[in-house]
């Protein structure tokens, strides 16, 4: 398990803007091995974005390493090999649900009849079994971003990265989205990069919790957790999640993250 | 596709609830005004008229003949309706006196021009978006084209494709097609560049090459801006057809009507052409919007 898929050693990125350049990611070194569930948490301009795109070659590093499984992050996307979530779902909107999830199995080529039940089975993973031709409008913002979710799931990749992909909703749709998440995750086996700002929800999804701080965008702490794997929400009531909690918010505090 | 809960009640309830109110409204001002205008506009030839005739007139004749006069300065309605009703309804539409076969053979160059200007406008709307070299070097050019009357460029095109040996449905179609390509290549180019970021990165996510992206996205997203500019493009494709019909001395079409109408001063006979003419328009933009809703609501458009 402990075979690693992303390894980024000194990773350093600075955009230039027009008055002072911004330093996005300061010497960035961080290990993620198959099968983690990472979360990179932090307050907003920290980089854990950044560190996504990154990772998923939508940006490219001024400077440093970074390899995602063994290659390149531009061979790794060539390759397909990870699904990403965006922060809204980004359905395209004159496509019914299905045909967005089929979206990217039309782009690798697959024929219309193996688009259509592989897009069925995810659409039936995350629970949208009945709303395969509805159109995007027609769900609500969950279920938009539950149908992002197949979309990502449905060409099978190794990696899932996601950006904050349940931040724009309730938290009650939030929790809900969590547990379902997590029993998911557990059943695939993917290795999950998981952006997020909100404390318990890092806990109650990772093995491992990746706190980051802002200006410049840099990791302050990297921990380990070793949580039962079957928990559900009333997991976040235990000691045990508080002790976790408590830490992310100490790690937080050091990097200054709570000052004006 | 915007869906319109039909009115209930009596009739005269539907008719001040539905559009057929203020429609008629305006309509019973225009004819008002027309009416008062063509006293107005004729009346100083039918006083020169009857004072040559030495008839002691009142202002009921005055407005009686000012209406009814055969070769008036502003024709009145109902002189204009009879011509339309005998130029259409009474007349073979094989005829070369029915209005209809006028409309016909106008209608044809403009629908065949729209679509040359539509494969036209997208074809360097594709190019601008894709070539940033084409940007610079074509799109002054485009907008220059515009800026040159068309009534300047028509006989030229009509002289050089007629020397060519294009005569007839041709060379009209290429005027329609100068003047429709425009609004199709800023429409596109417009359309064509409206994916946000998001939706563009998610297509890099998945390695989609130029081509996927431009199938998959970038022309599903300008056909709201496709539609916008082709209402404007057919209602001037029009336009260039009827101007084409006019240095030619075409025998047929609106334009020849307007033309020959202009020729021998029957002015009854060119404002029954205005009439068919906006008529077709009316109907082409009309054509052009149903095909927009039903694409629309294919695409799964909000209602």
């Amino acid at each position: 398990m402990s075979e690693p898929i992303i390894n980024a050693e000194k990773l350093n990125l600075v955009f230039e803007t027009a008055d002072v350049p911004v330093h996005a990611l300061s010497d960035v070194d961080l290990q993620i091995n198959k099968g983690d569930f990472v979360s990179l948490i932090g307050p907003s301009g920290c980089g854990k974005t950044t560190l996504l795109r990154v990772i998923a070659d939508l940006e490219k590093p001024t400077s440093g390493k970074i390899d995602v499984a063994g290659v390149s992050p531009e061979k790794a996307r060539l390759n397909r090999l990870y699904g990403y979530c965006f922060q809204a779902p980004v359905l395209y909107p004159w496509r019914s649900i299905i045909r967005n999830v089929t979206l990217p199995l039309e782009l690798m080529g697959l024929s219309r009849r193996d688009c259509q039940q592989r897009a069925k089975e995810h659409l039936g993973l995350v629970g949208l079994e009945g709303f395969e031709n509805k159109f995007p409008w027609q769900l609500s913002g969950g279920m938009q971003q539950r149908a992002s979710i197949a979309r990502a799931l449905c060409f099978e990749p190794e990696l899932m990265l996601m950006d904050e992909p349940f931040g724009a909703l309730d938290e009650i749709t939030r929790d809900h989205l969590n547990e379902q998440f997590l029993r998911l995750w557990g059943s695939t086996g993917k290795t999950v990069v998981f952006v997020t700002h909100s404390i318990s929800e890092a806990v109650f999804l990772s093995t491992k919790i990746v706190v980051m701080s802002p200006r410049p965008g840099r990791i302050l702490k990297v921990i380990d957790t070793d949580l039962p794997p079957d928990r559900t929400l009333d997991f976040r009531d235990t000691a045990k999640f508080q002790e976790i909690a408590h830490d992310v918010r100490m790690a937080l505090r050091e990097g200054h993250s709570y000052d004006d | 596709m915007t869906t319109r809960v039909a009115p209930s009640g009596t009739l005269g309830q539907r008719i001040y609830a539905g559009r057929a109110f203020p429609v008629s409204v305006i309509l019973t001002l225009v004819l008002i005004a027309w009416y008062a205008g063509a006293v107005y506009l004729n009346a100083p030839q039918v006083i020169e008229k009857f004072e040559r005739a030495k008839i002691d007139w009142t202002v009921g004749q005055l407005i009686d003949a000012s209406w009814s006069m055969g070769r008036p300065v502003l024709p009145s309605p109902h002189q204009v309706a009879i011509e339309l009703y005998k130029t259409t309804v009474l007349k073979n539409v094989t005829s070369k006196r029915s209005l209809i076969f006028h409309a016909y053979v106008t209608g044809s160059s403009t629908l065949l021009g729209f679509a040359m200007g539509i494969v036209l406008g997208i074809f360097l709307a594709v190019g601008i978006v894709h070539v940033q070299t084409l940007e610079k070097s074509l799109l002054p050019w485009i907008i220059a084209s515009q800026t040159v009357p068309i009534l300047a460029i028509a006989p030229m095109v009509i002289i050089i494709l007629g020397n060519m040996g294009y005569t007839g449905l041709l060379p009209k179609a290429i005027i329609s097609m100068y003047l429709c390509f425009f609004p199709v290549v800023i429409g596109m180019v417009k359309g064509l560049r409206s994916p946000d970021p998001l939706q563009l990165d998610l297509m890099r996510t998945y390695s989609a090459t130029p081509a996927q992206v431009f199938w998959k996205l970038r022309l599903a997203s300008s056909v709201p801006f496709l539609f916008t500019s082709l209402k404007v493009a057919v209602a001037i494709s029009l336009v260039g057809a009827i101007v084409g019909e006019l240095p030619t001395g075409a025998q047929a079409g609106i334009g020849a009507r307007l033309l020959s109408g202009s020729y021998y001063g029957q002015t009854v006979q060119i404002w029954s052409a205005l009439v068919v003419a906006s008529v077709l328009g009316m109907v082409l933009v009309y054509a052009v919007g149903l095909t927009e809703r039903i694409v629309a609501s294919r695409m799964g458009q909000r209602p």
